[in-house]
């Protein structure tokens, strides 16, 4: 047995007997479920070292095999196929919670769910476990391929990806039960916060352990992002999230800030795990899979350089953009307002690198839905990054904040640029990861496009349409000088848009039904493409024909 | 990637091969604006207003903060009036940071699916909430907001000491006696002829509630205590807006 083994399974033991301790001490029931729950997964841990301590060769796994990198692929499958699971089931509390805003009645009267409770269970199952497992799936496999080593560690990238959805376990029930410290997309309480935290040292750790191990002389571009998406993250989420439990064996604290300072601290994070989470770390899935996909190189390596560092420092300082006309001060508003505007430039220089890549490559969008998936990505991008900066100016946002305008520009960034990008990459990497030729399904493809496009152009268009008419119905005068609505007749008045949006999420949960059967195909083995690579004749391609 | 660069490009080859040196510039990039942004926000006295009359929630009312905070409201109700023309008529005057400043944490919420409730202490009565918050559409036929029957059920307070405690760790001004007394001063606030003149010397214009049940402080009991005192601390005739200006 190795030292790492030995050593994780007397960690675990310890870990497990602490847990059910504090399980049989705990003070409310939500507490006392995830201790168990923690306890549980340790003992699971240590009963899967010793089975694979079992059946494995005594020899250490070696590092290269006929001189070429024997890549570590275990981890990274089971992250690629976690991020598929919870991607539909995150899309689908979406489309419920959607629902239950045009017929309050499917909250169905009890407390778990309500909307207050399911709506983080959608945006944590959205961005963290879908795009959370994307982002460790394709970060842990590009890391390899571009310093052509093997993953560094030998059950730390296990304990990374076991770890991490270990965490989400908890956060989502957490949820239903009523644990929350209510910051937005930071809402698990501190224990599961202190696991996240050990959990991404870990994923620190292997990713820098493995850039050094490198066989390339140079750090590919995608690794600087993924770098800058896991220190970030990492130094957004300590600061963010500390607090003091009210008892070690409970799950209420409080965070240290308060007021002024915490509404601060919070958009800080809460604008950077977009710019850090949801954008470095998918510009850097750009940066291997559209030039893999493509086979073109990299646009421009300069632009690549300037857009980098000009994207990371701008984006910290936008938090304030959140907070428009509050009770924080001007000159941090106007701060914030400044950086973000600036922040077009650097968000577009990324757009532009990607998209030129495609030069001498363009013809491909015809015949490839895969790449095509990836290159509209880069469109709704675009179009995301300038509709944030046009947001973030005070007299715009005055009208926009607090309205569902708000859900439509998250919702062209989340469903347009992320998990667009998220699908074309996982459509690659599956094949990849098992040994494919190519997806099961390129037709499919083809339907899982036109469906999820139409799905987002429905949600975008229905709140853009009623967040603008919301947010002017509440200012609106009549000629006598008095407010012209009460507050619930624009409630009411907002009613079909709610609709419209619910079934567009419903186009694009369907979509990501079609994406799930198409790579279990895939991963099956199956083939249902024609076996002829030769270009087909332009009638068979019409999309969903 | 790996061609040659001339002059100036070639120096980034300093980040692209050593992934230390890369991570520690990454760290002072990033670690720029949050610094000056954040910092000063705990130094200028300029960014809390110095008003009367904001005190820390009482027990119940902060047994009924938690309520709020475990059910979500915040995802469809802000705690922030702004100084607009259109939002100081419809909720009243515009928040102040003052307002908020023993809120661990922060309420001001990012939608207003609902109203904003910044100021809804005082506008309807306790009975209307509890009618609203078991069945919405009973009192507001358009309303989307879910039905919260379940809140009718006993508040579990005993350890609302250690809350308070908590909070008093954190800057919260809650004295010994505060503490000692927590759990008899959640019930007093639901007794109107219990209160004694301690309660009222403890947390200045605390407003007795009356309890759904006698005897039995129930989670809807808390949330009402805590909905009907937001907004209500600091005395707006009393309050000059021009001694603030920042």
């Amino acid at each position: 047995m190795t030292e790492g083994e030995a050593g994780l399974c007397a960690a675990f033991g310890l870990g497990a007997l602490l847990c059910l301790v504090a399980s049989a001490k705990a003070v409310d029931p939500a507490y006392g479920f995830h201790a168990g729950l923690f306890s549980l997964a340790a003992v699971a841990g240590i009963v899967a070292i010793l089975r694979r301590y079992a059946a494995r060769d005594p020899e250490p796994v070696p590092q290269e095999i006929g001189g070429k990198p024997n890549y570590n692929l275990g981890p990274i499958k089971v992250a690629a196929v976690a991020s598929m699971g919870w991607g539909i089931a995150g899309f689908l509390v979406g489309c419920i919670i959607a629902f239950q805003l045009w017929a309050p009645a499917l909250n169905l009267g009890l407390e778990y769910t309500t909307f207050g409770r399911l709506r983080p269970l959608h945006t944590s199952a959205v961005i963290f476990a879908f795009g959370g497992n994307v982002l460790i799936a394709t970060s842990l496999y590009v890391v390899q391929r571009t310093c052509r080593a093997r993953l560094a560690g030998d059950l730390a990238p296990w304990f990374v990806v076991l770890g991490y959805n270990l965490f989400i376990v908890v956060a989502g029930t957490g949820y239903l039960m009523g644990v929350t410290q209510s910051k937005e997309y930071a809402e698990p309480e501190w224990y599961a916060d202190l696991w996240l935290t050990i959990v991404w040292v870990v994923y620190l750790a292997v990713f820098l352990a493995t850039l050094a191990k490198r066989r390339e002389p140079h750090i590919f571009v995608a690794n600087w992002f993924y770098l800058a998406f896991i220190v970030t993250i990492a130094m957004l989420h300590v600061v963010n999230n500390l607090a003091l439990p009210v008892s070690v064996f409970g799950s209420k604290s409080y965070p240290i800030f308060s007021g002024v300072q915490d509404a601060l601290v919070q958009w800080w994070y809460g604008h950077n795990a977009v710019g850090f989470f949801l954008t470095a770390g998918f510009l850097a899935i750009m940066y291997y899979f559209i030039p893999k996909r493509a086979e073109r190189p990299v646009y421009s390596y300069r632009l690549s350089i300037i857009h980098f560092w000009a994207l990371i420092f701008m984006y910290i300082w936008a938090g304030p953009h959140h907070l428009h006309y509050t009770a924080l001060p001007d000159w941090a508003q106007t701060l914030g307002m400044t950086f973000s505007i600036m922040l077009w430039m650097p968000s577009w220089g990324g757009m532009i690198n990607g998209l030129m890549t495609l030069s001498g490559a363009w013809d491909k969008l015809r015949t490839d839905p895969i790449l095509r998936l990836m290159v509209v990505s880069l469109a709704f991008y675009g179009m995301a990054t300038f509709e944030g900066p046009m947001m973030s100016i005070k007299a715009v946002n005055a009208l926009s904040h607090y309205t569902d305008w708000t859900i439509g520009h998250v919702h062209s960034g989340a469903l347009g640029w992320v998990a667009y990008v998220s699908f074309g990459a996982l459509y690659c990497l599956v094949p990849w990861l098992w040994n494919r030729r190519e997806v099961y399904s390129l037709r499919l493809v083809e339907w899982h496009f036109w469906v999820s496009t139409l799905g987002i152009v429905l949600y975008i268009t229905a709140m853009w349409v009623a967040g603008i008419m919301q947010g002017l119905m509440w200012r609106a005068y009549n000629d006598f000088g008095f407010l012209e609505y009460s507050f619930v007749e624009t409630v009411e008045a907002m009613r079909p848009y709610y609709l419209v949006r619910a079934l567009g999420g419903v186009l694009f949960l369907i979509g990501a039904l079609i994406m799930a059967y198409n790579l279990a195909m895939t991963i099956l083995g199956r083939e249902a493409n024609a076996p002829n690579p030769a270009p087909a004749a332009p009638g068979a391609l019409v999309p969903a024909a | 990637m790996a061609i040659a660069q001339p002059g100036l490009w070639k120096r980034h080859e300093f980040f692209e091969r050593n992934s230390i040196l890369l991570l520690i510039g990454i760290l002072i990039v990033v670690a720029i604006g949050g610094l000056i942004e954040i910092v000063p926000l705990f130094y200028l006295k300029s960014t809390i207003e110095a008003v009367e009359g904001v005190r820390p929630y009482t027990p119940l009312e902060l047994a009924g903060r938690n309520v709020y905070v475990r059910e979500g409201c915040y995802l469809c109700h802000s705690q922030m009036v702004r100084p607009m023309r259109d939002e100081v008529e419809r909720y009243g005057h515009f928040s102040l940071a003052a307002e908020s400043l023993y809120d661990h944490p922060f309420q001001w919420g990012s939608k207003r699916t609902g109203p904003d409730l910044a100021r809804v202490g005082g506008k309807y009565s306790d009975a209307w909430h509890r009618e609203h918050l078991k069945d919405p559409r009973a009192v507001v036929p358009g309303s989307i907001m879910p039905a919260y029957p379940f809140l009718d059920r006993p508040l579990d307070a005993e350890a609302i000491a250690g809350d308070l405690t908590a909070n008093a760790r954190l800057g919260v001004p809650y004295s010994r006696d505060m503490i000692l007394r927590a759990d008899s001063d959640l019930t007093a606030q639901l007794d109107p002829d219990g209160a004694d003149a301690g309660f009222a010397q403890r947390y200045p214009g605390a407003v007795a509630h009356a309890p759904g049940e006698k005897g039995r402080p129930t989670e809807l009991d808390a949330l009402v205590a805590y909905l009907q005192v937001l907004g209500t601390m600091v005395d707006f005739k009393l309050y000059d807006d021009r001694s603030n200006l920042r």
